[in-house]
C-alpha cells in the first residue's frame, strides 16, 4: 500500500471491508468480544436465577391455599390467590409491634456503631501514639474472636452488672441486672463492640489511610482545628464508605439472633427472634384449644416460614435500593483516589 | 547511662500523657494525645466487653460454675474436667466439630474463587449491571443472622429432604451423579472428584456465603487505576495477561481479608451445629463451664485455621510483589 493511497478506516466502510483491511484482526476481535459477553451473560443469568429463584418461590407459595401446596400440577402460579397466610404470619410474629421494635433498635444500634467506628478508625489511620500496634491487633482480634467464646461471661457480666465495684457502692451493695434492658447493648455499640464492628473499623481505616495527607495539612494551615478537620474535611468524603458500613450494620442487626437472644429477648419482641421460633409456636396457634398443640403439616410450616423470611427481606431490599446510589459511588470513589 | 532500666523506654513513650516535662508540649505529643482520644471508646469497650469476658470465660473453662440467684456465680476449680467432658463425654460435640471444620476447609476455597470471579464479572461494563449488583447483594441479607437454616430447622423437613433424595437415587437421571460415575471410571483420583462434586452440589450455599466477599473484591477492583490497563494495552498486553499481571496482584491483599472473613463467617453462622450445641449447653443445660470449654476449643481451631491460611496467603501474595 503506497503512501498516497492511504485510506482512513472510517465508519462509512462496511464491517467486512474494514475487516479485510485489518487482515482479519477486526473479525477475530469482534468474535472474541461477543463470545466473552455471551459467556458472561450465561454465567450471570445462571447465578442470578439461582439467587432469585428461591425468593420467587417463596413469593408465589405465600399466596397458595393449603390444598394447592400438595397439588403437583401447580408449580408457580397458585390456583386461588389468598392473603390468609400473611394474616397468620402477622399474628404469629406479633407483626407491627416486632417489626417496629426491630426497626428502631436496628437504626439506633447501627448509627451508634458506625459513628463510634468512624471516630476510632480515623484515630487509627491518622495519628501516631504509644501502643498503637497493640490496639490495632486488638481490632483484628475483635474480628477474629467469635462472640460465642465470650457469651457465657457476657451473660454473667450483665446479669450482675458492676463497673469495678462502683455500682455496688450506690446500689446498696448489690449489682444490678442489666440483662433485661437494652442498655448493655447500646453501651457495647458505643464502644465498638457490637456485631462485626472490628470489620467496620478495618474498612474505614483502610479508607482514611488512603486519603492524601496534604488535604488535612491544608486545612490545618487554614486554621482548622482537629475536630473541624475531621467533621468538615474528612467526613463528607468518607460518607459513601460510612454509608456502606451503616448498611451492613443495619442488615446484620436486623437479622441478628445472637445479641438479640442475649440482650433483647426478655423485653422487646424482635422480629428475628419471633421468626426463629415460629415453627415451635405454630402448633399452638392453629389449635382451637389453647392448651393443646396440633401437628402442622410440613408443607404448611414451610409455607409460613417462607412468608416470614420474605417479610424479613423486603424492608432490607428497599433500603438497599435507596442506599445503592451512595454505595456504588463509594466503590467508584475509592477508584478516583490516588 | 547504666542506671536505665528496661522499662524506661516504655515510660518515655508515656511521658507524652503526663504534663510537666519537655516532651509533653511538642507537636508529636499533642497529636499522640489527640489520637488516643479518638480511639478511647474502643479501648474502654475492648477492656470491658472483650478482654474481661475473655479472661473470665477462660477461667470458667477450668472451673465448675454454678449460678447463685441474686449473687452472681460460684466457681470451683476442676482442672481440665470441662475439656474432658466436651471432647470425650459429650456425644455430639466431637462429631459436629469434625464435620463442620472439614466442610469449612472446602467451602472457604470455593467461596474465595466464586466471589473473585463474580466480582471480576460485575466490575465489567454491561447492560443491567446495577440490577445484577442489586441481586448479588441479596446473599448478604439471606446469609445473615436468623435467615440461613431457618427453613431447615425442623426434623420433618430433614425427613422430607431424605425422602426426596432417596427418590432421586432410585429413579430418573441424576446428571451430576452420572457424570461423577463417568469421570471416576476414567481413572482419575476419586477423592479429588468427590470434593469437586460436593462443591458443585453446594454451589447455592457457596454463592450465599460470598455476598460480602464479592463487595470487598469489587471495591478492590474499582480501586485499580484504569491508566494501568491502558499502559498495558499500549505495550501489547492481552486481556489474559493483564488479568494475571495487574488485576490479580492488585487485588491479592484483599484475598487475606476475605479468607479470614470467610473462615470466621463460617464459624459463627447460626446454622452451624457447633454453635447451636454451645448455645444449648449454655442456656438450657446451664453448664457454663462446659460451654466455655467448648467455645475455647472451637475458637482455638478457628485461630489455627486463620493462622495457617494467612501464612500461606501472605507467602503467595509476597511472591507477586
Amino acid at each position: 500500500m503506497s503512501k498516497s493511497k492511504t485510506v482512513f478506516i472510517g465508519n462509512n466502510k462496511s464491517f467486512w471491508d474494514r475487516n479485510r483491511r485489518s487482515e482479519g484482526y477486526l473479525l477475530k476481535r469482534q468474535m472474541k468480544k461477543t463470545a466473552g459477553s455471551v459467556i458472561r451473560a450465561l454465567l450471570l443469568i445462571g447465578l442470578c436465577f439461582m439467587i432469585i429463584q428461591p425468593m420467587l418461590m417463596r413469593f408465589s407459595v405465600g399466596f397458595m391455599v393449603e390444598k394447592d401446596l400438595y397439588d403437583t400440577t401447580i408449580v408457580l402460579v397458585p390456583r386461588e390467590v389468598t392473603l390468609e397466610n400473611y394474616q397468620h404470619v402477622f399474628n404469629m410474629t406479633d407483626f407491627p409491634n416486632s417489626m417496629l421494635n426491630t426497626l428502631w433498635i436496628s437504626l439506633l444500634v447501627s448509627v451508634l456503631q458506625v459513628v463510634s467506628c468512624t471516630i476510632v478508625a480515623y484515630g487509627f489511620a491518622r495519628y501516631e501514639f504509644p501502643l498503637k500496634k497493640l490496639w490495632f491487633a486488638c481490632v483484628i482480634m475483635l474480628i477474629v474472636v467469635p462472640p460465642t467464646t465470650i457469651q457465657t461471661s457476657l451473660y454473667m457480666n450483665f446479669a450482675n452488672f458492676d463497673l469495678f465495684g462502683i455500682v455496688r457502692l450506690f446500689n446498696g451493695g448489690k449489682p444490678i441486672n442489666l440483662r433485661t434492658s437494652i442498655l448493655p447493648y447500646l453501651l457495647m455499640s458505643i464502644t465498638c463492640m457490637g456485631l462485626k464492628n472490628g470489620l467496620y473499623i478495618f474498612m474505614l481505616r483502610q479508607y482514611f489511610a488512603g486519603v492524601p495527607k496534604s488535604l488535612e495539612e491544608a486545612a490545618y494551615i487554614d486554621g482548622c482545628g482537629t475536630v473541624h478537620t475531621f467533621t468538615k474535611i474528612m467526613l463528607p468524603d468518607a460518607m459513601p464508605t460510612i454509608a456502606s458500613c451503616f448498611l451492613f450494620g443495619f442488615v446484620w442487626q436486623w437479622t441478628d439472633l445472637f445479641y438479640s437472644r442475649n440482650f433483647l429477648q426478655a423485653k422487646y419482641s424482635v422480629y428475628s427472634i419471633q421468626l426463629s421460633s415460629i415453627t415451635s409456636r405454630m402448633g399452638r396457634y392453629f389449635s382451637q384449644d389453647a392448651s393443646k398443640a396440633v401437628v402442622v403439616p410440613v408443607g404448611r410450616q414451610q409455607q409460613l416460614i417462607s412468608i416470614g423470611v420474605l417479610i424479613c427481606c423486603i424492608p432490607l431490599i428497599i433500603l438497599y435500593c435507596f442506599t445503592q446510589k451512595t454505595f456504588v459511588k463509594s466503590l467508584t470513589m475509592t477508584g478516583s483516589k490516588e | 547511662m547504666n542506671d536505665r532500666h528496661w522499662y524506661d523506654k516504655i515510660l518515655d513513650a508515656f511521658r507524652i500523657y503526663i504534663p510537666g516535662n519537655d516532651v509533653y508540649r511538642t507537636m508529636r505529643a499533642r497529636s499522640a494525645r489527640t489520637g488516643t482520644c479518638f480511639i478511647i471508646p474502643f479501648i474502654i469497650g475492648f477492656l470491658l466487653f472483650m478482654a474481661k469476658p475473655m479472661v473470665e470465660s477462660f477461667i470458667m473453662s477450668f472451673n465448675d460454675v454454678k449460678l447463685i440467684p441474686g449473687e452472681g456465680y460460684s466457681q470451683t476449680y476442676v482442672g481440665l474436667d470441662n475439656y474432658n467432658t466436651a471432647l470425650r463425654v459429650d456425644p455430639e460435640f466431637n462429631t459436629y466439630l469434625v464435620e463442620e471444620v472439614g466442610q469449612m476447609a472446602v467451602n472457604t476455597i470455593a467461596t474465595l474463587v466464586v466471589s473473585f470471579v463474580v466480582a471480576v464479572i460485575l466490575n465489567q461494563e454491561f447492560k443491567g449491571r446495577t440490577l445484577a449488583r442489586a441481586i448479588f447483594f441479596l446473599p448478604v441479607i439471606l446469609s445473615s443472622g436468623v435467615l440461613p437454616g431457618i427453613e431447615h430447622q425442623n426434623e420433618f423437613y430433614d425427613m422430607m429432604a431424605g425422602l426426596a433424595q432417596s427418590l432421586e437415587e432410585s429413579g430418573g437421571v441424576d446428571l451430576s451423579a452420572s457424570l461423577q460415575e463417568l469421570l471416576q471410571v476414567s481413572g482419575v483420583g476419586a477423592g479429588v472428584f468427590d470434593v469437586i462434586f460436593t462443591m458443585i452440589d453446594s454451589i447455592y450455599d457457596i454463592v450465599m456465603a460470598s455476598g460480602i466477599q464479592i463487595i470487598v473484591f469489587l471495591s478492590g477492583l474499582q480501586a485499580i487505576s484504569p491508566s494501568l490497563y491502558e499502559a498495558a494495552d499500549v505495550e501489547g498486553c492481552s486481556g489474559w495477561e493483564s488479568f494475571w499481571k495487574i488485576t490479580f496482584p492488585m487485588v491479592s491483599p484483599l484475598l487475606l481479608v476475605n479468607c479470614i472473613y470467610t473462615i470466621i463467617d463460617f464459624f459463627m453462622k447460626n446454622d452451624n451445629r457447633v454453635m447451636e450445641l454451645i448455645y444449648q449447653v449454655t442456656y438450657q443445660d446451664m453448664k457454663f463451664g462446659v460451654s466455655s470449654a467448648m467455645s475455647w476449643i472451637y475458637f482455638g481451631i478457628a485461630l489455627a485455621f486463620i493462622g495457617i491460611s494467612s501464612f500461606i496467603i501472605t507467602r503467595a501474595v509476597k511472591s507477586y510483589e
